[in-house]
C-alpha cells in the first residue's frame, strides 16, 4: 500500500499541500540534481523535532551489485530495494509489505540476507549486494533455482526471489539440517500461494547435495 | 517518509554530541525505518552509529559483556553466549526472522517500540503517539496487549524477548551521555506508562547505550525461554518465559523468572522466585509458585485468556529448564 501520494489519505488532512514525494525524489536523484525540500517548510518537518533539519541531501554510495560496482547518487530515504528496483531496473527483488515482515525484498548483503525494504541504500556505501539475478551464470541456474523448479517451489512467483536468497544463506549458514530446521530458519519468507512443501524440499535438496555452493 | 538528513559519526564522542543537538540514533534501523516510514516517527536528522566500535562480545570474569552494536545473529551465535547464557542466545533467536536478526543490534531491540496496532495508525487515538489523545486499545482490539504494568492511558505490550532474558538474568547496561557515562540494571530501562506513556525508557537526552553485561550464575545454564504464540515461528509473544533454576539434591535454590507478553516492560516475576526457594523442582512446587505470577493481573474484554495462559506457560519453561543438562 502506497504512502507516496500526495492528497487523499486521512492521515495526510493535516500534511501541507506541497509535500517532497518518494517518487519525485527519486526522479530527481536518478537525474543526479540536487535534492532540495520545497521552500514552505512542512509543518510535518517543523514537528520533527531537530531545530536545524537540512535539506535532504543526496548521497553519493558506491554499492557492488551482483559484482559490479555502481556509484548512486541516493535519497537518504531509499531503501536498498528501491535502488536496486527503480535506480538499478533490477526488478527481480519485490516489495512485498515494505516493513520487513514478508522477505519477497531478501537480498545478501556482504553475505548475510536481509530485508532489503528496511536498509537504507545511504547507510551501506561500499557494501556488496548479491540479487536474484546474480545467482545463475549466464544461462546455467544456480542449483537452488534448478531445485525450485524440480520440487515446484512456486506457483506465481513472487515470494520467489527473496525465498532463493534467503534459501542460498540458510544452506550456507548450516541451517537447512532437517526439515524442521529449515522451517524455522526460513520462517521470515511467507508465501501466500503455499508452495512452503515444495521450498522446503529444495532447500532440503541442495543442502544434502553440496558440502557448499 | 519526509526528508531527513543523515550523518555517519565514528565515535562514541561525536555520535552523543550530534544526539545531543537533536540527531537520533540509528543503528539496524529494523525498527526506525518501518515507523518512519509509517511517519509515526518522524525524525529530522538521523545519527548513523554502525561505525562505533561497539560490536565485540567479551568475558570478563564471571561477566559476559555483549557491545550494543552487535547484531541479534551474531550475539545469539557467539559461542561465549552459547556457553555461558543459552538464555540469551534462545530469547534472540526466537525473535524476528533470520534477515532481521541480521541487521537488528542489541541496543535497538530494547529499544524497540510497541507492536499496537493503534499507535502505528496515525488516525487512531493513541496516548503513546500523540499524548492524551486517548486509547484506541483499551475498548478495541486488544488480544495482544498487557494485562500487568497497565494503566487507563495505555495497555500496550514491551515486544523484545531479549529484555524478558536480560531481565530474569540482572544484566546492567552502560550508557554514555553528554553527562557522562552511568551503569544500571537493564530492568530499569523501561517505564511504566502510568499518565506518560509516551516516555518509554529512562535514558536521557543524547544517551547512547554502550554494552549490556550479564552476571554469571549458577542458574545460568539451566535456563530455557518459552515463547508462546500463534505461529510458531516469526510471531511475537502471547506469553513468553524465561526461567532460570539453580537446583541441588532435587531442591530448587534459586530461580529466575521473568515474563514477556504480558507486561507493558519485561515483568520479573519475584514472587514466583520467592515461592520456588527451597522447593522440589517438579510440577507441583512449579505450578503453585506459577500462581503468584497473576496477582494483580487486569484481563480486560480480550485477555483474560492471557491471564490463564501465563502460569502454565511459567510451569511448561521451569520444567524444560529443569530438565536441560
Amino acid at each position: 500500500m502506497s504512502r507516496d501520494t500526495e492528497l487523499g489519505h486521512p492521515w495526510q488532512r493535516n500534511s501541507p499541500p506541497l509535500r517532497v514525494t518518494r517518487r519525485g525524489a527519486l526522479q530527481a536523484a536518478a537525474s543526479a540534481m540536487a535534492f532540495a525540500t520545497t521552500s514552505a517548510p512542512s509543518s510535518q518537518a517543523q514537528q520533527a523535532g531537530a531545530s536545524s533539519i537540512a535539506a535532504a541531501e543526496n548521497a553519493t554510495i558506491r554499492l557492488i551489485v551482483n559484482g559490479q560496482p555502481r556509484t548512486l547518487s541516493v535519497d537518504p530515504r531509499q531503501s536498498i530495494l528501491d535502488v536496486l528496483r527503480e535506480t538499478l531496473d533490477l526488478t527481480g527483488t519485490k516489495k512485498g509489505c515494505n516493513a520487513g515482515a514478508c522477505g519477497a525484498c531478501t537480498v545478501l548483503l556482504n553475505g548475510l540476507r536481509i530485508n532489503s525494504c528496511l536498509a537504507l541504500a545511504a547507510m551501506h556505501d561500499g557494501a556488496e549486494i548479491t540479487t536474484i539475478e546474480g545467482l545463475a551464470k549466464g544461462d546455467t541456474l544456480h542449483p537452488l533455482q534448478e531445485a525450485f523448479v524440480e520440487r515446484e517451489g512456486f506457483q506465481c512467483g513472487y515470494c520467489t526471489p527473496g525465498q532463493i536468497m534467503s534459501g542460498v544463506a540458510c544452506i550456507a549458514e548450516g541451517h537447512a539440517r532437517s526439515p524442521e530446521e529449515i522451517k524455522a530458519w526460513m520462517s521470515g519468507n511467507i508465501c501466500r500461494c503455499g508452495a512452503y512443501a515444495g521450498i522446503v524440499e529444495a532447500i532440503s535438496d541442495v543442502a544434502k547435495g553440496r558440502s557448499k555452493l | 517518509m519526509i526528508p531527513f538528513s543523515l550523518q555517519k559519526v565514528a565515535n562514541v564522542e561525536d555520535a552523543v554530541a550530534a544526539a545531543t543537538a537533536g540527531g537520533r540514533y540509528i543503528a539496524g534501523g529494523t525498527t526506525l525505518v518501518d515507523l518512519m516510514r509509517e511517519e509515526v516517527e518522524q525524525p529530522g536528522r538521523l545519527v548513523d552509529i554502525n561505525a562505533l566500535p561497539l560490536k565485540r562480545i567479551q568475558v570478563e570474569g564471571d561477566d559476559l559483556v555483549i557491545g550494543a552494536l552487535v547484531s541479534m545473529s551474531d550475539c545469539a551465535a557467539h559461542p561465549d553466549t552459547q556457553r555461558l547464557h543459552p538464555l540469551i542466545s534462545e530469547s534472540l533467536v526466537e525473535g524476528a526472522s533470520p534477515q532481521l536478526r541480521n541487521l537488528a543490534t542489541i541496543g535497538g531491540n530494547l529499544l524497540q517500540r510497541v507492536r499496537c496496532p493503534y499507535f502505528r495508525m496515525l488516525d487512531a487515538a493513541c496516548n503513546k503517539r500523540v499524548p492524551d489523545s486517548g486509547c484506541s486499545a483499551i475498548d478495541g482490539y486488544n488480544g495482544g496487549h498487557a494485562v500487568l504494568g497497565t494503566s487507563s492511558h495505555c495497555i500496550a505490550t514491551h515486544p523484545s524477548d531479549l529484555a524478558v532474558a536480560l531481565v530474569a538474568l540482572d544484566a546492567t547496561m552502560r550508557v554514555r551521555g553528554p553527562n557522562g557515562e552511568r551503569t544500571f540494571p537493564v530492568e530499569e530501562l523501561f517505564r511504566l506508562p502510568g499518565s506518560t506513556p509516551h516516555l518509554e525508557h529512562t535514558l536521557q537526552p543524547g544517551e547512547l547505550i554502550i554494552d549490556v553485561r550479564v552476571p554469571g550464575g549458577r542458574y545460568a545454564t539451566r535456563a530455557r525461554y518459552l515463547k508462546v504464540r500463534d505461529r510458531s515461528s516469526y510471531e511475537f509473544a502471547v506469553v513468553s518465559a524465561a526461567a532460570a533454576l539453580d537446583i541441588e539434591n532435587g531442591t530448587v535454590r534459586e530461580a529466575r523468572i521473568a515474563c514477556g507478553g504480558v507486561g507493558t516492560k519485561p515483568w520479573r516475576m519475584r514472587a514466583c522466585e520467592q515461592a520456588l526457594a527451597g522447593q522440589p523442582a517438579n510440577r507441583d512446587a512449579f505450578q503453585r509458585a506459577a500462581r503468584e505470577a497473576i496477582v494483580g493481573a487486569q484481563a480486560r474484554s480480550g485477555k483474560a485468556f492471557k491471564v490463564e495462559l501465563l502460569p502454565p506457560t511459567i510451569v511448561r519453561a521451569l520444567e524444560l529448564a529443569r530438565d536441560e543438562t
